[in-house]
């Protein structure tokens, strides 16, 4: 069991990654109630915006210096998706079938894989992301991979800047006035048009960030690639409890914590040994998504619905 | 002079329900007017019509000279027009401060503000006690004290208040009119909904009678209050 600390440095970067994208799936659903099952898109055009950005740069650009441009490039795009689904797509529903913005949130995530394959150059197969090389970082009883050093500042940063806006700012308690009745904070004053808007926009600029470290990880990029993640990240922001943004973060790391040890020690396990192995990992993150919605459907810090007196 | 609010025909529709059926009423600055009748008569419907929670089917409303209708909720409070809903609603997982903040959510004024965190807390020295407090930890009584304070923040002309005796106890409830009666002597205009009709009317200088979307009977509170009509429907006497 010596490879406890480097299985238990893989699982907390896996989780950064999903708490990443989580957060957009806890912070639109906190504010109007719609799981935005297009979210994993705008995190794959995330991905294709920052290789974009790479590609424009004169060949020989050190990905440290593209880096910025990339992570901008990203952001605008996700953003932008985002909030266009928002005012096209979801806005015009508002107020009707809570099924109508639901079928239209998994269209537009056929649609957007569809766009992206049929238009992105070469998009049809995966695409090569740029890679930091180089010897892993040896950081004594563990080891990470360069390009994750992005993910190992990005997340942290992204999350605590989240926190401090949402707590501190005139905004971010507009937002959670918003989240927790809409009408009374329309008597308050607030836009809760805009206060949506900016919750679109934070997820997709969060999503954006995830796409980069996913594919500093991975090392490319595909049209399907928001499909399983985005589905991973929504099974971390309903393991947390959805509409809460500190459970979409504890949500992403107990799931990631999760695969990484079922996958290095469930065949130890007596009876369960020919389950071991990368293979079976999906399997395990989605078993514990159906053991929290059987054992604790509010999720880990999610609170009872009826809180209002 | 014209009325602080003037309300010409007002009708209001769920779908094509019709719940406010054409009312019309004035207040004054420095009135208070109460609208009182039984559940369902459209009292709740036509504070949410002004505060621009609902839009109106037809009729004008007019505030401090400006049309209202097709204002959004969130312009209409910056106009002066602030409205304590039903049910209280403070902000459950919000302090009590963090509501009251809210309340004052578009002005800049932060010397200002911070008076008027302090005005709430003399009103009710509960929420100065509690202040860090989640708002939903709260009595419901001590919650309708929040919800007051806190539509006061924006330093409203006008003061709506729906249903603020609702599920209290009589000690509660007496603590909260007299709070009324404590703001209407300081020349606070209020507009107040309200089923205890004997406590609505006799603070009030004007009261409205509705049933079933129409106002059926106004006069002076004084003039309602002895009303054989209101006494045998709304006073509970035979």
């Amino acid at each position: 069991m010596n490879d406890l600390p480097q299985q238990l440095a893989n699982g907390l970067l896996l989780g950064a990654l999903y708490g990443l994208i989580a957060i957009g799936y806890t912070m639109v659903y906190g504010i109007v109630q719609l799981i935005n099952f297009a979210h994993g898109e705008i995190f794959m055009i995330g991905g294709f915006g920052a290789l974009t950005a790479f590609l424009w740069l004169p060949e020989g650009t050190s990905l440290a210096l593209a880096l910025p441009l990339m992570i901008l490039f990203a952001v605008v795009c996700s953003v932008l998706v985002g909030v266009g689904a928002e005012r096209f797509a979801y806005r015009p529903l508002r107020g009707g079938p809570r099924l109508a913005p639901l079928i239209t949130a998994i269209g537009l995530s056929i649609a957007l894989q569809q766009a992206i394959w049929a238009w992105y150059p070469d998009a049809t197969k995966s695409r090569t992301f740029p890679e930091f090389t180089g010897p892993r970082l040896d950081f004594g009883a563990f080891s990470i991979e360069r390009g994750d050093l992005f993910l190992l500042i990005a997340a942290p940063v992204c999350m605590i800047a989240l926190g401090l806006f949402v707590s501190k700012t005139r905004s971010g308690r507009a937002m959670q006035a918003t989240s927790q009745d809409p009408d009374t904070a329309k008597l308050m004053g607030i836009n809760t048009d805009r206060i949506i808007v900016m919750a679109f926009a934070i997820g997709a600029a969060f999503a954006a960030i995830a796409a980069i470290a996913h594919g500093l990880r991975y090392g490319e990029v595909n049209f399907k690639m928001g499909f399983i993640a985005g589905l991973k990240a929504f099974t971390a922001a309903v393991l947390g409890g959805i509409g809460n943004i500190y459970g979409a973060m504890i949500g992403g790391v107990v799931l990631g914590l999760a695969e990484s040890m079922a996958t290095a020690y469930i065949e130890n396990v007596p009876g369960f040994a020919s389950f071991g192995g990368g293979a079976w990992k999906d399997v395990w993150a989605f078993v514990l998504l159906i053991l929290v919605l059987l054992l604790r459907p509010q999720g880990l810090l999610g609170e009872r619905v009826a809180d209002r007196a | 002079m014209t009325a602080l609010l003037e309300v010409e025909d007002l009708r209001v529709a769920y779908g094509k329900i019709e719940a406010v059926k054409g009312i019309s009423f004035k207040v004054e600055a420095g009135e208070v007017v109460t609208l009182i009748g039984t559940n369902g008569a459209g009292k709740t419907t036509t504070l949410r019509t002004l505060s621009g929670l609902l839009k109106p089917a037809g009729g004008k409303i007019f505030f401090d000279g400006q049309p209202l209708n097709g204002v959004g909720a969130h312009k209409i409070v910056a106009m002066g027009l602030a409205h304590s809903p039903e049910g209280r609603r403070i902000f459950p997982r919000l302090t009590i401060l963090e509501n009251l903040l809210l309340g004052a959510f578009l002005r800049r004024d932060a010397a200002g503000i911070d008076k008027d965190v302090q005005r709430a807390y003399e009103l009710f020295p509960i929420l100065g006690e509690r202040s860090k407090q989640a708002a939903g930890t709260l009595s419901g009584g001590e919650q309708q004290m929040l919800a007051m304070g806190r539509a006061l923040m924006s330093r409203p002309k006008l003061l709506m208040l729906d249903e603020p005796s609702m599920g209290l106890s009589p000690i509660m409830m007496q603590k909260i009119m007299e709070t009324i009666q404590e703001l209407k002597s300081q020349g606070t205009t209020i507009l107040l909904v309200e089923q205890n009709a004997q406590a609505a009317l006799s603070l009030a200088n004007h009261g409205h009678v509705m049933e079933v979307g129409k106002i059926v009977l106004s006069g002076t509170g004084q003039e309602l209050l002895h009303d054989e009509s209101v006494r045998k429907a709304y006073l509970g006497e035979d």
